[in-house]
């Protein structure tokens, strides 16, 4: 048997299974987490901590009446929230969790996909994710799921470019586009959110537009268009395009980390072998926990941006200051100094 | 392995692709042309170009197809109404389209062909086209070319900048006047503001 072959298919296999289990323990940090910040106990009744209550959650959505509305258009109707799902479980493959491992005189890098083009295709891959969010709108053949995939679309498309911008900026001094590099240059210099702190700000404030998370789940807006893109879905349906803005969170997470804050890394911790490895994922998870604590820490904090309020942030404030960033880094960059 | 993928992709991009010109429904030849714009990185990662492939999706699935979409649903447009026949403009650049298809897959067999006849065809470079050197090539070997199209596209943007504003003496002239002039289809100035009133020109 091939060993790298069997190599990528365990690496599949891990990067799955940890990615499935973050949405049940997703759910449940959201709420005891709203709880916490409104001051009422939140679900504390079933397990530890209610820890069991996100078990009961799914139980509850593959079980429940899976209502297809009559007026729909059904393929797309179907078709959208695997669409929604599929780019957002690749997007994470590029994103290395460890240092490189020797299993019987093979290399193995640890990422799934170790693309000369990682940082790009992790973009390419996250774009798609529109589909899902505007098929699902179409499909449902309902003003106000259109009205939500139209915002949608306009909105992704807005912050797409700030994110890519200032992503570019990261991807300048490392001069490699492979997330490997990126992090390899990171345990030599300074992490990245010190030198590039404003493509930072940029980043973090696009990639909450990016996961239509609160405060800018315009799409979604529950006041105005009920449940935006998803108000004709019920049951597993629903579900899936829950866990796809889950998935989504943590593989930007992963993402923001990778870049800004040294991925698996830790400053004075070399090891290596299967405890690195095993080090790095930990480590790594760890930073994205914390990122995910912040996306639940801002969405119960914040109100909800109007909408010309978003597009104007998105075009004449964080798209002048990703431009400046990356001009001032490239700048930076052939004087030498970054 | 290979041959397979080739096969399983190729036949992906055509069936798509006939789904994007021969579907009724607008919205279907959409997704039927990210399809074939997948299918088509898919095999552009199979000949060596992973960079290429990668900007295909980034920038047509990702980005462009995403405006066609955005447009059709702006205008709600569920299904095409076919005229019984074409405008003669239509057929013209139908025959003129074809006429440019079939002679680029002609001189494509025909080249193919004699350098069959010549002897063994050499293999594509196993190696991978590299960023690296994609970049030195796009910024040094061809930087006039890529700084016109730049210029192009600079063209076309500031071109649909002043298309889709209104002019500020027109805006008084297209209220007061415009009705008087046009008095068909856009009588009613666009309450939004949205919808840049040109006179009905055109119409």
């Amino acid at each position: 048997m091939n060993v790298e072959l069997l190599a990528t298919a365990a690496k599949m296999a891990v990067t799955l299974g940890l990615l499935l289990n973050v949405v049940p323990i997703m759910v449940w940090v959201e709420r005891r987490g709203s709880a916490l910040m409104q001051d009422r106990p939140g679900p504390n009744r079933l397990g530890p901590l209610g820890l069991f209550q996100a078990l009961a959650d799914a139980v509850k959505f593959m079980f429940k009446e899976d209502v297809t509305p009559t007026a729909v258009d059904r393929p797309l109707y179907l078709a959208a929230p695997v669409l929604a799902l599929l780019p957002a479980l690749t997007t994470i493959t590029v994103v290395p969790f460890g240092p490189d491992l020797l299993v019987h005189g093979h290399v193995i890098p640890l990422v799934v996909a170790d693309a000369d083009a990682g940082v790009l295709l992790f973009l390419a891959l996250a774009s798609l994710g529109v589909y899902g969010i505007v098929m699902a709108g179409y499909a449902s053949n309902n003003k106000f799921s259109l009205l939500g995939s139209i915002r949608a679309s306009a909105q992704l498309i807005s912050y797409e470019l700030a994110l890519t911008l200032s992503v570019v900026a990261v991807v300048i001094p490392v001069s490699s586009f492979r997330l490997a590099d990126v992090v390899a240059y990171q345990r030599v210099h300074l992490w990245n959110f010190i030198p590039q702190f404003l493509g930072f700000l940029v980043f973090l404030v696009a990639s909450f537009a990016e996961t239509n998370r609160l405060p800018f789940d315009l799409s979604e807006a529950e006041s105005e268009l009920i449940a935006g893109f998803h108000t004709e879905y019920s049951a597993m349906r629903f579900a899936t395009f829950f866990m796809a803005e889950y998935i989504s969170m943590t593989a930007l997470s992963a993402l923001g980390v990778t870049l800004y804050f040294g991925g698996w890394s830790l400053p004075g911790v070399h090891l290596e072998g299967w405890l690195g490895a095993l080090v790095g994922l930990a480590v790594l998870a760890a930073k994205v926990a914390l990122c995910l604590g912040f996306f639940v820490w801002v969405r119960w904090t914040f109100p909800r941006f109007r909408y010309d309020q978003l597009m104007r942030l998105g075009w004449k404030v964080l798209l002048p200051i990703a431009i400046v960033n990356l001009i001032v880094v490239a700048a930076l960059t052939i004087h030498g100094t970054l | 392995m290979e041959t397979a993928i080739f096969l399983l992709f190729a036949f992906l991009a055509v069936a798509s692709s006939l789904v994007v010109v021969a579907h009724k429904n607008p919205v279907y030849s959409t997704m039927g042309l990210v399809l074939t714009l997948s299918a088509v990185a898919v095999l552009f990662v199979l000949l060596g170009a992973p960079f290429l492939a990668v900007l295909q999706i980034l920038i047509y699935a990702g980005a462009i197809v995403v405006l066609f979409l955005f447009v059709l649903m702006l205008l709600n447009i569920t299904r095409e109404e076919m005229p019984q026949s074409g405008q003669p403009v239509q057929r013209w650049t139908a025959i003129l389209g074809a006429a440019i298809f079939f002679g680029l897959v002609g001189t494509l067999l025909w080249r193919v062909y004699h350098a069959a006849n010549r002897g063994p065809l050499a293999p594509l470079s196993e190696q991978l086209v590299s960023l690296k050197a994609l970049a030195g090539e796009l910024f040094a070997e061809y930087l006039l070319p890529f700084e016109i199209v730049g210029l192009l596209l600079l063209v076309a943007v500031i071109a649909a900048t002043v298309l889709a504003r209104r002019p500020e003496d027109a805006e008084n002239a297209g209220t007061a006047v415009g009705p008087v002039l046009t008095g068909t289809a856009t009588t009613e100035p666009d309450p939004s503001g949205q919808n840049p009133d040109f006179g009905g020109g055109g119409r």
